[in-house]
């Protein structure tokens, strides 16, 4: 660890953050201006095109082509799928799911926001909170990221106006007091000028508030994970054959929340058999504890018929065990849900079917009502199914444990995923 | 007081085993591609994390493009051997003369892309259900779209438009006969990562990666190593220079920096401070606007 500290750089905080907007928001301009503003743009990608901008006849260099590689997607100047960006400053290593804005992919948006701590949502100013906005902030909210920031952008097309800027964070503010929303913030910005993007705008002195690039340094992740709940679900086990390590008999896997240690009495589901962890070998080798998200791998003290889908856990601590699960799925298949038909269910790493018995409401997400008389769930529609699978799954509540309370429902004919489900 | 926060390191670290065991778990017949270039090193380095004290639970594959630095095959074999693993090589060169591939002729002729030809008949060959791979997503634009799990059709080929979503930490990787998967457990790893966890970690390196006296031509900015596949053109001519390379791929196609770099701390100081992408010396990059993507389409990594 010594030389950790030797090199700071070495030791930066990761944060995932997803974007979302409306078409022609500006969330590709916004992308470009922190690549650029944090100088990981390099001279190649700029000359590439700053060339492929003016063959199509653009003023400016357009940034959007930064992020949009595809082809079609620069041909029609659309963004098709999730692109995944990076950058860097002194503080933080950060991964952009940069997410399209059309409404037919609202299932990329969902894509981006089910391995992010924060979203970034964009409001035009001149239009102010539209259906998109509602979506995507009932997204955020469903897929639980605890960290929203609203950026009202193109402030310097409305003369930087606050009245209007306060005008659009009171009429979210009113539509996500029906959200669960642990963190949600505003920040007026122009992607296009960069102001209150990077530094701090000269034309908005009535805001008083933080950049978004020093809120995307300084805004507190370490308490995301869970952990307190202790969830081991067994990925691999391994077992080497080979003389010098007979008996030996290893279970991999990635803590999905909690924090074992060596010593501690666990319990193994299903077989319900209680031991104790003999052995906790980390990435960096043998450790006296180990945390979500860490991947290790655990030697128990008893010899227990242990393999993959089972799950490590306290014993005076156990997830939900059952067959029957309700879950709030969105839909991601042009095929509707079929009440009655099989899926494959796929729960941290388990695999199972399961049967769709029930549609309960679907969502009319520009208002939030509960649709009880609309049982047709089709693609990007958000409902709330019954499900029964064909073993005991072992899961937390959504909300308590975002790796333990989801689960993707495979189509068996094609293997598509079709469906993304927190449990509730 | 203890810590229980991973830095950005360790926690890519903990990602891409996580992905590797999976594969591991998921498929009957994985391989692991491996080029001999920093990331495939980085990947078989993570993969023996993975299942250690037990030996890989996959083969390395090895894309033999007969035009290799010297310098990668003697370091694929060393560490063949530390680590215990089975290696499989597939030649393009076996591909060229059974009329699978037709070499490309002229001074910019390069074999990367009939690489694709040699890939795709040597999985089936062996009948490998899934390939792992060093793809970063930071490389290319093309590649910032790809998933973990790269679903590829019998012909190998990647539909970008049609891709399966993926959702948290669960991969789908169900697939019908014939099919297979092209697997990036470095997705979220950028340049400056995979070279700081190379220094975190003390992982050795080819040599080529350092700064060394080398004869090269200069063309169109790209400095090119000397070898029987470099021919010069009107005009060039070989000159000696302090240079090492920031990618290691064919030697027809793989652009040298002039760099006093000795270390890994000087090669992370002079990332840092580079002003083009590593890919911009890669010349297999340079001939349309979506090369990268076209390539991908027909099979390539």
């Amino acid at each position: 660890m010594s030389k950790i500290k030797d090199n700071g750089y070495l030791d930066m905080e990761l944060l995932r953050f997803t974007t979302a907007g409306s078409v022609d928001d500006g969330k590709s301009t916004l992308i470009g201006r922190l690549l650029y503003d944090s100088k990981s743009i390099f001279e190649d990608q700029l000359e590439s095109i700053q060339i492929s901008s003016i063959n199509r006849g653009f003023e400016h260099v357009n940034l959007a082509l930064l992020t949009d590689g595809l082809r079609a997607e620069r041909d029609q100047g659309i963004t098709i799928d999730v692109a995944y960006r990076y950058f860097a400053t002194p503080k933080r290593k950060f991964i952009i799911a940069d997410t399209p804005g059309h409404v037919q992919y609202t299932r990329n948006m969902v894509t981006g926001a089910s391995t992010a701590n924060l979203a970034i949502i964009l409001v035009d100013s001149r239009k102010g909170i539209v259906e998109q906005t509602k979506r995507h902030a009932f997204i955020a909210s469903l897929l639980g990221i605890p960290h929203i920031i609203i950026c009202v952008n193109k402030m310097d097309l409305i003369d930087y106006s606050e009245s209007v800027f306060e005008k659009i964070k009171s009429d979210l503010q009113g539509f996500a007091s029906k959200l669960h929303i642990r963190d949600m913030q505003f920040i007026p910005i122009s992607a296009l000028h960069g102001d209150n993007v990077v530094d701090k705008s000269k034309n908005m002195p009535w805001y008083g508030g933080p950049t978004l690039m020093y809120l995307l340094e300084t805004i507190h992740i370490g308490s995301d994970l869970n952990l307190i709940d202790c969830r081991f679900p067994v990925q691999y086990v391994i077992r080497p054959q080979s003389d010098k390590y007979h008996d030996y008999r290893g279970y991999a896997g990635r803590i999905a929340g909690g924090v074992f240690r060596t010593g501690d009495k666990v319990m193994v589901l299903p077989s319900g058999f209680t031991t104790y962890i003999k052995e906790i070998d980390g990435a960096e080798g043998k450790v006296d504890y180990a945390f979500a998200p860490m991947s290790v791998t655990m030697r128990l003290e008893n010899e227990l018929d242990v393999s993959r889908g089972d799950m490590i856990v306290r014993e005076n601590n156990v997830p939900e065990v059952s067959q029957d699960i309700d879950i709030m799925v969105c839909w991601m298949s042009p095929k509707k849900i079929n009440v009655n038909g099989k899926y494959a269910i796929k729960h941290t790493t388990r695999d199972a079917r399961c049967i769709v018995k029930n549609v309960l409401y679907k969502i009319n997400i520009n208002t939030l009502h509960r649709l009880q008389d609309d049982k047709e769930v089709g693609m990007n529609d958000i409902a709330r199914i019954s499900l029964r699978t064909t073993q005991p799954f072992f899961f937390d509540k959504y909300k308590l444990n975002r790796i333990t309370g989801s689960v993707i429902l495979i189509d068996e004919a094609t293997n598509d995923t079709v469906g993304a489900g927190m449990i509730l | 007081m203890q810590s229980y926060n991973l830095n950005h390191l360790r926690e890519l670290e903990a990602e891409s085993i996580f992905i590797i065991r999976e594969v591991a778990a998921q498929f009957e017949r994985p391989v692991l591609l491996f080029s001999g270039g920093k990331d495939s090193i980085v990947m078989s380095h993570l993969a023996v994390k993975a299942f250690r004290p037990a030996k890989l639970p996959f083969p390395l594959l090895h894309i033999d493009t007969g035009h290799n630095f010297p310098e990668t095959i003697e370091f694929r074999d060393g560490l063949v051997e530390k680590i215990g693993a089975r290696l499989v090589v597939g030649s393009v060169q076996e591909s060229i003369d059974s009329g699978r591939a037709t070499e490309e002729t002229g001074p910019n002729a390069s074999r990367n892309i009939i690489q694709t030809v040699t890939l795709l008949d040597t999985m089936e060959k062996y009948s490998f259900d899934a390939a792992l791979g060093g793809g970063r997503r930071d490389e290319e634009k093309a590649r910032a779209k790809e998933r973990f799990f790269s679903h590829r059709d019998s012909f190998g080929q990647w539909d970008p438009k049609n891709q399966r979503p993926e959702l948290w930490n669960l991969f789908n990787g169900r697939k019908i006969q014939g099919e297979h998967f092209r697997v990036f457990p470095l997705s979220n790893w950028t340049e400056m990562d995979v070279w700081q966890y190379i220094l975190l970690e003390q992982i050795e390196i080819p040599s080529l990666y350092f700064a060394h006296q080398r004869e090269c031509v200069n063309r169109k900015g790209v400095w090119l190593a000397k070898s029987d596949y470099i021919q010069l053109l009107d005009g060039e001519k070989w000159e000696t220079k302090q240079i090492r390379f920031r990618t290691i791929g064919d030697m027809s196609c793989t652009g040298a920096t002039i760099s006093d770099a000795t270390t890994i701390e000087d090669i992370i100081k002079e990332v840092a401070a580079a002003r083009s992408t590593e890919r911009g010396t890669r010349a297999d990059d340079k001939r349309s606007e979506t090369a990268m993507e076209d390539r991908k389409k027909e099979g390539y990594f």
